[in-house]
């Protein structure tokens, strides 16, 4: 089992582990520490794959701004233990087991389809491919008007936010 | 020896992650005995004098005191996340050190040819900022799991606080990015090398780039915020909210956070060494050769004066414990004045400076200035320090890229 | 170097996808379905990455950041919401915020 596999499988798990735990913990704040071991697991899955600068802005921004975001509102508004209610037959023995079909279906196609054939050469083959540099070449002339719209998008954001937390006064 | 030889990096990196640790770990120590002193000299008193020399044992006497306290754990506190919390402080604030240069030589560990840093990323910038953000998180679960008023409302109000002054911090870091041209710690230090120090990014006003001065003052001050430093320490000043978010943490736990803390104040000094005053660059120019001797000959120095203070000041048991520290100095001076050793050390002996400079620039602000309110804290981060860098950086993008409109027509 | 076959992301993306519908669908905290969109999302920037490596384009990688700024956003406002509604129905649990229905 050679490094690159090793590093995967452990990456790998440590995601999946994080998304299991996000189901059956019993408090939200479990739940969000479950989240962000995904999302570094999953930045490190980018490094592997040889985006370094997604992934560095994938801890930044979505493990280091959105999850404090959720964090912070469970704080404040002191989520507890989840009640118990009663699932309907229905759910409990034909919803997991159709989900699970949902999720094996989607893996099956997935696994078989012409993209998935390729070797991953390693993040040194596409370092320069993949550098900084060519991506922000790509995103301030190639999608200059979506970067624009996007950030027209956050503003909006920002004002909805702000207007729908405020208390009525 | 197989071994090393089939895995060299495996090895070599092990070796400088121990040493960087170790010397980490005593900097640390040795910082809180360094601000205790100035802030005492401040304030017209001694500071520790009465533990080891010249106070000199206080860290070691701290840390034995840390060691052997009670440990209590509130009732009703979510254990795995109390627990967890003082870990991911101190452990996100040391993983920064391994990717800061010290030294541009590059030395033989175990006959294996190194650089003096732990890892050299394409992105240092980014990946030192992604470090930086997560460390919010060993704040905001120690308030939340402590099960008390006192801890969450501190904790809530220091993670508010390092998330809003993050953004001035990055943005005035992304000033110095445009001048250099690279995210690359190794290549923004190489950039900055020119006449004397007239080309370090903070005054450097040649073609192509803008003196950053406004970047670095903002930089600094929202990095005081960022590190819950004196006059931005309102969530853990001690008349205020108790102890803040590290309230109900004692012993080895509280002795983490502390750590923590000054972990992440010399982190953030060396990256505002490496963006803004040249790094491990000398100020004189390279041609002066004999400059590799100065740390040797300042070591030397420095032991000479305490050889003085020892024979003519010291009493008791004073004597011997600065005696040894005498032959220390003296031992390690004569080291460096090997050329072996002294070429390589050239290199960190000016970044330790310039670091050090910073960290008497913090602890400095600490003994002067009153502590800031709350609303106060936040409005100036909002409403001053984010339209302040956000100028810099417009001016300073102006400023480079209108040469080369103009040229293009 | 590396011989893991993008395959292995592409089920392992499937696999957080999945799992992201079985929490969304069968937890009953607002702020956990949310989380289980946040990971339904992270799944499919992991199929992006994946299939920009595959075909060596960068253009996966540009959607990827687009896809977390909008996340981040959707997460902004929908927090937000949340904390309205806790403000008028004191309660966390969906099934309780079922005023549509009779």
């Amino acid at each position: 089992m050679s490094l690159p596999f090793l590093l995967f499988f452990v990456f790998a798990a440590t995601a999946v582990a994080g998304a299991l735990l996000l189901i059956l913990a019993r408090e939200p704040i479990h739940s969000a520490l479950s989240l962000i071991v995904v999302m570094v697991a999953l930045a490190a899955l980018y490094l592997l794959l040889g985006a370094e600068f997604i992934a560095a802005v994938q801890i930044i921004v979505y493990a280091g701004a959105v999850m404090v975001l959720f964090v912070f509102v469970i704080m404040l508004l002191n989520a507890g233990v989840e009640e118990r209610t009663n699932w309907s037959k229905m759910a409990k023995y034909a919803g997991l087991p159709l989900a699970l079909f949902l999720l094996l279906e989607l893996a099956h196609w997935l696994a078989r389809s012409e993209a998935g054939a390729t070797i991953a050469n390693g993040a040194a083959s596409s370092g320069q491919a993949a550098s900084t540099r060519a991506l922000s070449v790509l995103l301030f002339q190639q999608y200059l008007f979506p970067f624009e719209v996007t950030s027209i998008l956050i503003l909006i954001a920002i004002l909805g936010a702000l207007v729908l937390a405020k208390r009525g006064e | 020896m197989e071994f090393v030889a089939q895995h060299p990096i495996l090895v070599v990196s092990v070796v400088k992650i121990a040493v960087l640790l170790f010397l980490a770990l005593t900097a640390l120590a040795y910082l809180t005995w360094f601000e205790r002193k100035v802030v005492a000299h401040i304030q017209s008193r001694w500071g520790p004098y009465y533990v080891g020399a010249h106070g000199l044992l206080q860290p070691v006497a701290d840390g034995l005191k840390f060691l052997f306290k009670e440990e209590l754990t509130p009732s009703g506190a979510d254990k795995l996340i109390y627990l967890l919390a003082p870990f991911l402080a101190l452990s996100l604030a040391l993983t920064t050190l391994a990717l800061i240069p010290f030294g541009p030589a590059t030395i033989n560990i175990l006959g294996h040819p190194t650089n003096l840093m732990i890892a050299n990323v394409d992105i240092s910038v980014l990946f030192l900022f992604a470090i930086t953000s997560i460390g919010v998180y060993g704040v905001a679960l120690a308030g939340w799991s402590s099960n008390s008023k006192y801890p969450l409302l501190g904790s809530l109000r220091s993670s508010a606080q390092m998330i809003s002054y993050e953004v001035s911090m990055t943005i005035s870091v992304v000033g110095v990015l445009l001048v250099a041209g690279s995210l690359n710690f190794n290549e923004i230090i190489l950039r900055q090398r020119g006449n004397f120090f007239l080309h370090w990014n903070v005054i450097r006003f040649d073609h192509g780039a803008f003196p950053q001065i406004v970047g670095f003052l903002c930089y600094f001050t929202a990095a005081i915020a960022e590190t819950n430093r004196v006059p931005f320490d309102l969530p853990e000043g001690e008349t205020e909210l108790v102890a803040g978010f590290h309230t109900e943490y004692s012993s080895l736990k509280f002795a983490m956070f502390f750590m923590a803390e000054y972990a992440n104040m010399i982190t953030v000094s060396c990256l505002a060494t490496i963006l803004f005053l040249g790094g491990w660059l000398s100020p004189l120019p390279d041609s002066w050769t004999w400059q590799m001797y100065l740390p040797g000959a300042g070591l030397l120095a420095l032991g000479i004066y305490l050889a003085y203070d020892t024979v003519r000041y010291m009493r008791g048991i004073a004597r011997p414990q600065l005696a040894v520290v005498t032959l220390m100095a003296l031992g390690t001076g004569a080291v460096c004045l090997l050329p072996a050793v002294a070429s390589a050390m050239l290199g960190p002996f000016w970044f330790l400076g310039k670091v050090l400079f910073i960290l008497f620039f913090y602890v400095w602000t600490r003994g002067t200035l009153p502590r800031f309110r709350y609303d106060q804290l936040m409005s100036f981060g909002w409403k001053l320090l984010l339209p302040v860098s956000l100028v810099n950086l417009i001016v300073t993008s102006f400023v480079i890229v209108y040469p080369l409109l103009v040229k293009h027509g | 170097m590396n011989a893991v076959p993008i395959s292995y992301y592409l089920v392992l993306s499937a696999i957080l996808f999945g799992l992201g519908v079985v929490a969304f669908v069968f937890k009953r905290n607002i702020i956990t379905i949310f989380m289980a969109i946040e990971l339904m999302l992270n799944a499919v920037n992991l199929a992006f990455v994946a299939f920009a490596r595959s075909f060596n384009q960068l253009d996966g990688l540009i959607f990827v950041f687009f896809v977390i700024v909008v996340a981040a956003a959707e997460a902004a406002v929908g927090l937000a919401i949340v904390i309205a509604i806790v403000h008028n129905r004191q309660t966390l649990n969906i099934e309780r915020v079922n005023l549509l229905k009779f």
